[in-house]
């Protein structure tokens, strides 16, 4: 109050000019911090008479991959070399978020099963693998599990011509014959009527209020296109190849090689006691009333579950599932431990061959940052959808 | 009351960050020691006549090392008779008596070494970020590391060759029987090259499964995941000795590569490189020579031979010449043996990971070991 009396305070007193100047100066110290590391870097490297630069990756890799969903050979390139790790990192990531959120909703439900067993063997799990290393589950997997199977002249075959070996595991697999194209193309026909059955049950539900079960409608489309267009076409789009031991090591169908196996159930196993917990959270989040309120009206309990505690706890459940999944899809880098040609085994290799460091690391940095940058945008598009639309 | 604090806060904050960057940044070129060194050589290199400035940057590492008061190795820790840690926590074998070697010829003390266990991905940014001074852990020379990788390679220690281990139930002998298999390598090594180019050429498919390090790939092979390993020969015989069942397992008689392995220094500082060079001939000529740790002293003191003296230092400078004392010879043949001692304590027909010399015997006996005159 004495204040106002005087002329305008001095600017160094000056709370407002100070909060600015503090922010301008920290922003300063920041820049000359990272100003000062690149410096020190460039210095460095030009004492060793190396310099920055990517055109390494067009020189020729001369190392193999065993597993790879593109072309590659010895002669390819250094980038090739990276897409095929890029991919498989993609695949295991993939197919693991996926599995792993399967697993995780059914552990996260059977924890508040009113079923003891269930409850108890659920809660026994989670804190099992809770309290795990990642790294040592990993080759527990590897190690005690996969490589113990058979060796490959005493594989044990189950029903289906599914091979058990140490080599990997041997599945049938369809392979595709002469009517495939077309078959291709009444997929996507399929898809498309699912996509225009989901359209016209979604604005009905809108108009009447009673929302049918849209997902399942549009499944069926799709199934019922399938199955017609497998039957009517003049041949069988896909043979069944059967895995079968030749030489040393399997041939035919497909054969999932035991990195793949254990990294994957490493991380689905792992995660999915993450997402359980995520999963129990969000659902106990949703308050008692809003069940009991719902069953008072006289919808079933799957219905409740879908239509009124489900969209409630998906608010709850979905930034944190983000976390999980940006986790699995990191922890993949795990793969080098087991010997699964991810994207960081690859360019580890790619680093000790050509000698780049600071590019190869700085790559990988910069494709898992981009990773996780699209997961958490998608994920927060979807949480702003399942978000309560407040009027 | 807290409000008014706020930019205070702020200030002080932004002090100790700047506080913390001017700290860190002479901290970060001083930890290598030789940047801060480099740097202020730089302009006086620029004042001083050509030949002045290059004496300047050449002592670098010798006076680092110097004014430590030791060595740092980057070694192995994971094959037998080459670098390996025993159940005392002590190095032993061929590459890391090198560095014993080394740190005699420098400070008469071949104890005044660390070794620094790195992978085989993590050797050469180890090398050329000055971490560690010298590289000896079973490295082949190539053109690439030669070049690129700004290193260079002082003498080939061991003459190696990549080499298959196939368990001996198998029956195989020979590369086409392992068609369509799979084969376990080590990644980050000039072998998993070898290995792509030697199924390459004879036409053969394989399917490869890499690991980090060599314990990961050897128990992947003992579980039965590969028909075979690969590595260089000698890396087999040691692994072999450590295996659940050495007899079990054959090296078969095909040989992927040349595998010339050898310490390996920086660029750039040509005065390390040629004492890294000469410790290594030093003691391939003890052994021609005769000269032994047990000998050493009474050949010093009763020798003629002019060759030998100029070795051992009562004739000429040679010490001098490296910038070490002149009897830097002598103590690396008391103190670490010559290269027959060195190769029979590791590798010798009494260890577990006995290998026969053939083609590291000296060049009078049939083998490549050939070091130049000591004039």
């Amino acid at each position: 109050m004495r204040n106002q009396k005087h002329t305008a305070i001095p600017f160094w007193r000056d709370e407002r000019v100070l909060q600015v100047l503090g922010q301008v100066a920290f922003a300063a110290a920041v820049i000359f911090f990272f100003y000062i590391l690149i410096q020190n870097m460039v210095t460095g490297l030009q004492r060793q008479g190396t310099t920055l630069g990517f055109s390494f990756l067009q020189g020729t890799a001369g190392f193999d991959i065993a597993e790879t969903s593109i072309t590659y050979s010895r002669t390819s390139t250094y980038a090739q070399a990276f897409l095929v790790g890029l991919l498989n990192t993609l695949q295991v990531s993939f197919v693991g978020i996926i599995l792993s959120t399967i697993l995780g909703i059914i552990l996260g439900v059977a924890r508040l099963s009113s079923n003891l067993l269930v409850r108890n063997l659920s809660a026994a799990y989670l804190e099992l693998m809770r309290n795990l290393s990642l790294l040592v589950f990993l080759i527990f997997w590897y190690l005690a599990v996969f490589l113990k199977l058979p060796r490959v002249a005493e594989a044990v075959i189950w029903p289906g011509q599914i091979h058990l070996t140490n080599r990997g595991v041997g599945l049938p697999w369809g392979l595709p014959t002469e009517t495939f194209e077309t078959y291709r193309w009444v997929l996507w026909a399929g898809l498309a009527a699912a996509a225009l059955v989901a359209l016209v049950l979604h604005y009905i539900g809108k108009r009447t209020g009673k929302p049918p079960l849209t997902a399942l409608w549009a499944l069926l489309t799709f199934a019922a296109f399938a199955v017609v267009g497998w039957f009517v076409l003049p041949g069988a789009p896909l043979t069944l190849d059967y895995p079968s031991v030749q030489g040393l090591n399997m041939v035919g169908g497909k054969v999932v090689s035991p990195e793949f196996m254990a990294l994957l159930s490493g991380l689905v196993l792992y995660t999915a006691a993450f997402i359980g917990e995520v999963v129990r959270a969000g659902l106990q989040a949703v308050s008692k009333g809003q069940v009991e309120a719902a069953r008072a009206i006289g919808l079933t309990g799957f219905q409740t579950l879908r239509l009124v505690v489900f969209p409630q706890a998906m608010r709850v459940i979905v930034p944190p599932l983000t976390s999980q999944y940006l986790n699995l899809t990191k922890n993949s880098s795990l793969a080098i431990a087991v010997g699964f040609p991810d994207m960081f085994y690859v360019s580890n290799t790619i680093l000790n061959q050509s000698g780049r460091a600071v590019e190869m690391i700085s790559l990988v940095m910069l494709t898992y940052l981009t990773f996780s940058l699209v997961t958490s945008w998608f994920m927060n598009w979807y949480n702003q959808r399942a978000q309560l639309v407040e009027r | 009351m807290s409000k008014k604090f706020y930019p205070l806060f702020g200030l002080l904050i932004v002090a100790a960050l700047v506080l913390a960057a001017c700290g860190g940044a002479p901290a970060a070129s001083g930890d290598a020691s030789e940047p801060a060194t480099a740097d202020t050589a730089a302009p006086a290199d620029d004042a001083a006549p050509a030949p002045a400035a290059q004496t300047a940057a050449q002592g670098e590492t010798l006076a680092a090392v110097v004014a430590r008061g030791y060595l740092v190795c980057g070694a192995n820790n994971q094959v037998p008779g080459f670098g390996y840690v025993d159940a005392d926590g002590n190095f032993s074998g061929v590459d890391v008596d090198y560095c014993r070697a080394l740190a005699a010829a420098i400070f008469g003390d071949a104890d005044a070494v660390e070794f620094r266990p790195v992978t085989a991905p993590e050797r050469f940014t180890a090398l050329q970020s000055g971490e560690i001074d010298v590289l000896s852990r079973n490295t082949t020379w190539t053109l690439t590391r030669d070049t690129e990788l700004a290193g260079n390679f002082t003498a080939t220690t061991f003459y190696d060759g990549q080499g298959l281990m196939v368990p001996s139930a198998t029956g195989f002998t020979t590369l086409e029987d392992l068609a369509g298999g799979s084969v376990c390598v080590q990644t980050g090594t000039t072998t998993e090259l070898n290995l792509a180019d030697a199924f390459a050429a004879a036409g053969i498919s394989y399917s490869p499964v890499v690991f980090e390090d060599a314990d990961s790939t050897f128990a992947a092979y003992s579980e039965g995941r590969c028909d075979a390993v690969t590595t260089d020969k000698s890396g087999l015989v040691s692994r072999r000795s450590v295996l659940a069942d050495p007899s079990a397992h054959d090296i078969l008689d095909v040989t992927l590569s040349k595998e010339p392995l050898g310490p390996m220094v920086r660029h750039g500082d040509d005065q390390w490189f040629d004492i890294a060079q000469w410790t290594v001939f030093a003691l391939i000529a003890a052994e021609e020579y005769g000269i032994t740790s047990a000998n050493v002293d009474q050949v010093k003191a009763s020798n003629t031979d002019p060759q030998i003296n100029r070795l051992l230092g009562n004739e000429g400078e040679l010490g001098a010449k490296l910038g070490l004392s002149n009897e830097w010879a002598y103590n690396v043949i008391k103190l670490a043996g010559n290269y027959g001692e060195i190769y029979n304590r590791n590798l010798g027909p009494d260890t577990p990971t006995y290998i026969p010399r053939g083609y590291n015997s000296i060049y009078t006996e049939g083998g490549l070991l050939f070091a130049p005159p000591f004039n």
